[in-house]
């Protein structure tokens, strides 16, 4: 269903951010313990936690510092440069989308390749599914409107918490971040901690039937003997997500701190 | 065509298919058992129980006994398909044609926008003027004043960040006004998002209306939800939830119960025109029609969906000309005129509940605003299109002229009452932000009637947690 509302103080804070910060690279990848003294002036507070930028890659070639959503308009401007079959339609997303992904696209591409549709997701997800049925692209976009907050990275807040293990407990600590859920990168997490012998893991959805669940199930069953402590999961609570008690709700990094000191103790 | 006739040629020519029992009036002596079960068990204490034929098998063989003609209404009896020239379909009741021919959807002049007022609020035609007495007029106009003050400094508040989020009702207050005092207070009224002014006019304090905003600790829903998601039981307002089109069925279902309670209570659905396009809005339209339920859909067209233009969400002719495929009653409305709303929703009312039967509004209006306080609307339409209807077309400004002509209203009165609803609302503004916040338990409570352990657990773990580390969380706003 779509829905309605936002925070838009903090879209306006990201609007800020995209002109300098930069999103964390996806790549799952060891810690990189951000100095002080150089890092200090380029951190960005925003909501809960602080922003690092990445450190410009190598392997890639030249590279552009975007925001997320800058990236993702850049992907789409790609796809629909190299395929003339791809489509991208939903709702609002003609003047450039409620959270600025396909700015310029409608007048680069044609009204036929951008496009909104009626007010209906099941309508927006079958449509797309007979565009591909014909071996075309199809691009759907699935509006949370202002409903939902600009999704925090919760990667952000494990890098915080490694650096915060790192300062105060001399634990070392490889941040890992999953980018996909099915299927999801086993051998990674398994690597991980045959090396360590302890794993927390931390998203905003609510604990019971949650992703962590699934993790923590599959690594026991993998690596029962690597493991020197239960496995910790630091999630939303089994409650609908609250409005005003939201700073209470969220995994931050105090609660992911406190799991790891428990679990480094145990 | 009118409906009773109209459900007298749906009789069905085969048993077993077709609508059921024939129609109640409250008061009236019982035709017959109101449920198909106890009506099937009638059958069988007095008739032979022939099972109904499979709509697959041809030809329609074998004796099922004489067509009862003195009680032509009784479904449960077997007719033998008439060997005149009509179609016999169980699907439709029509004539035969032999010429081939589309027909046309009416979209260039389509269904006619019903209206009391011109645009200067002078009454067109006197006979339509509803003759409401003077302090009747005069509550639509502060009601509908009173909302706009409170849109204008809650909009305020959310700019400078005292409150996260806002939607404002410009331009449509008379949608809400004119439908709200056609109701008894008891009916219940399901919206969407922007109706505060039925609220408002069923006298919601403005206190409640801003501690929800705020989230403090008047706030009914105890701070879980965004702004404007309001709700109040004492005044039948069902509490608004954010996913588009979900209270479409939902105020279906509760019509249903209200008219098997003979509780002579109608339910109002309020939704947008993009809201129309979701799949809810298909099941709830013909739910309500099949399950005769006295409900009124009121649309609220109000020209676009976020940014989303009319021309773009549909191609037919607006929401009203879907009614009659659902076999509902419909009229289209000029929602600009209080008036023509509440004598629109008057009607309905009184028919809905007389006949259990579902009508269908849509109040042709326009969204002055931008959609919410995420939205800026110069990005798709433009300043003139908006300052147009905000000058020209605008439910307060025509009903304060309407008022002006009979004497009801002045400038002085009007300088006055600007003055002291802006006083109201700063206020309850100013105590609004100085309460604290409910306390952080009730992020746990109410998810279940009684907490599970797990739950129970969460929550502790939280109050351990706090106690070590409650420095890093607002805890001073909060209720202890």
């Amino acid at each position: 269903m779509a829905a309605i509302a936002a925070t838009a103080g903090r879209l306006l804070r990201l609007r800020a951010a995209g002109a300098e910060g930069q999103w964390c690279r996806l790549r799952g990848a060891g810690l990189q313990a951000a100095s002080a003294a150089g890092d200090a002036a380029q951190r960005r507070h925003v909501a809960h936690f602080t922003f690092q930028p990445d450190p410009e890659p190598q392997e890639y070639g030249q590279t552009q510092k975007m925001n997320l959503f800058q990236a993702i308009t850049s992907a789409l401007d790609n796809s629909l440069a190299k395929d003339p079959t791809a489509v991208i339609f939903g709702e609002d997303v003609a003047f450039g989308g409620v959270f600025r992904c396909t700015v310029g696209l409608r007048d680069k591409y044609g009204k036929d390749r951008v496009f909104n549709t009626p007010l209906c997701e099941q309508g927006i997800v079958g449509f797309g599914i007979g565009i591909a049925v014909t071996g075309a692209t199809a691009i759907a976009e699935i509006q949370f409107a202002d409903y939902i907050f600009p999704a925090f990275d919760q990667v952000h807040v494990i890098r915080e918490v490694a650096s915060m293990a790192q300062e105060k407990l001399g634990v070392s600590c490889e941040v890992i971040d999953l980018r996909t859920i099915l299927p999801w990168d086993v051998d990674t997490v398994c690597k991980s901690v045959i090396k360590t012998g302890r794993l927390l893991i931390s998203h905003e959805a609510p604990l019971t039937g949650g992703f962590a669940s699934e993790i923590s199930s599959t690594v026991q069953e993998e690596c029962f003997l690597n493991l020197e402590a239960p496995i910790s999961r630091v999630c939303g609570y089994d409650t609908p997500f609250p409005h005003i008690f939201e700073p209470f709700y969220i995994p931050d990094k105090w609660k992911c701190y406190d799991a790891l000191r428990k679990m480094i103790n145990y | 065509m009118d409906n009773p006739s109209l459900r007298e040629l749906q009789q069905p020519l085969l048993a077993g298919v077709g609508c059921g029992p024939p129609l109640q009036k409250p008061g009236e002596p019982q035709l017959g058992p109101p449920f198909r079960e106890t009506a099937f068990a009638e059958s069988l204490r007095g008739w032979q129980f022939l099972p109904p034929p499979v709509p697959s098998v041809s030809a329609g063989l074998g004796e099922l006994g004489p067509p009862d003609l003195e009680h032509p209404q009784r479904q449960e009896q077997q007719h033998f398909p008439s060997l005149d020239d009509k179609p016999q379909f169980p699907g439709a009741s029509a004539e035969f044609i032999d010429k081939l021919e589309f027909i046309q959807p009416n979209v260039i002049s389509g269904i006619p926008v019903y209206r009391v007022m011109d645009r200067q609020g002078q009454i067109i035609n006197p006979s339509e003027d509803p003759h409401l007495p003077q302090e009747k007029v005069l509550k639509f106009y502060k009601s509908m004043t009173l909302l706009n003050t409170m849109d204008r400094i809650l909009y305020e508040s959310q700019r400078q960040g005292r409150i996260s989020f806002y939607m404002t009702n410009y331009g449509e207050e008379g949608t809400h006004v004119g439908s709200a005092a056609a109701l008894d207070n008891t009916d219940l009224v399901f919206g969407q998002y922007r109706e505060a002014g039925v609220l408002m006019y069923r006298d919601y304090p403005l206190e409640l209306f801003m501690a929800q905003c705020y989230g403090n600790v008047s706030d009914p829903g105890k701070g879980r939800q965004m702004p404007v998601h309001y709700g109040c039981k004492d005044r039948h307002f069902v509490t608004i939830s954010s996913p588009l089109a979900t209270q479409i069925p939902q105020a279906v279902g509760a019509a249903y119960a209200a008219k098997r309670a003979n509780a002579n209570r109608v339910v109002i659905c309020y939704f947008g025109e993009g809201a129309a396009s979701e799949g809810d809005a298909h099941a709830g339209f013909n739910f309500a029609a099949t399950l005769e339920c006295p409900i009124i859909f009121f649309c609220r067209n109000n020209g676009y969906a976020i940014s989303t233009p009319t021309s773009e969400q549909y191609r037919g002719d607006g929401i009203a000309a879907r009614g009659p495929g659902y076999g509902i009653m419909s009229i289209r409305v000029d929602g600009n005129d209080v008036f023509a709303v509440y004598n629109a929703t008057k009607e309905a009312r009184r028919r809905a509940v007389a006949e259990n039967q579902p009508f269908l509004i849509e109040a042709m209006t326009y969204r002055i605003g931008h959609h919410s306080t995420s939205d800026d609307s110069s990005a798709y339409r433009s300043v003139d299109e908006v300052n147009y209807w905000d000058k020209q077309d605008h439910p307060i400004s025509r009903l304060r002229h309407y008022l002006q002509s009979r004497g009801w209203w002045d400038d002085e009165q009007e300088k006055a009452w600007r003055k002291q609803s802006r006083k109201k609302v700063m206020e309850a503004f100013e105590q609004a932000e100085r309460k604290p916040k409910p306390n952080p338990n009730l992020l746990f409570s109410d998810v279940y009637q009684e907490m599970p352990t797990q739950l129970r657990k969460q929550q502790e773990a939280l109050a351990r947690h706090l106690q070590t580390y409650g420095e890093h969380y607002p805890l001073d706003h909060f209720e202890k």
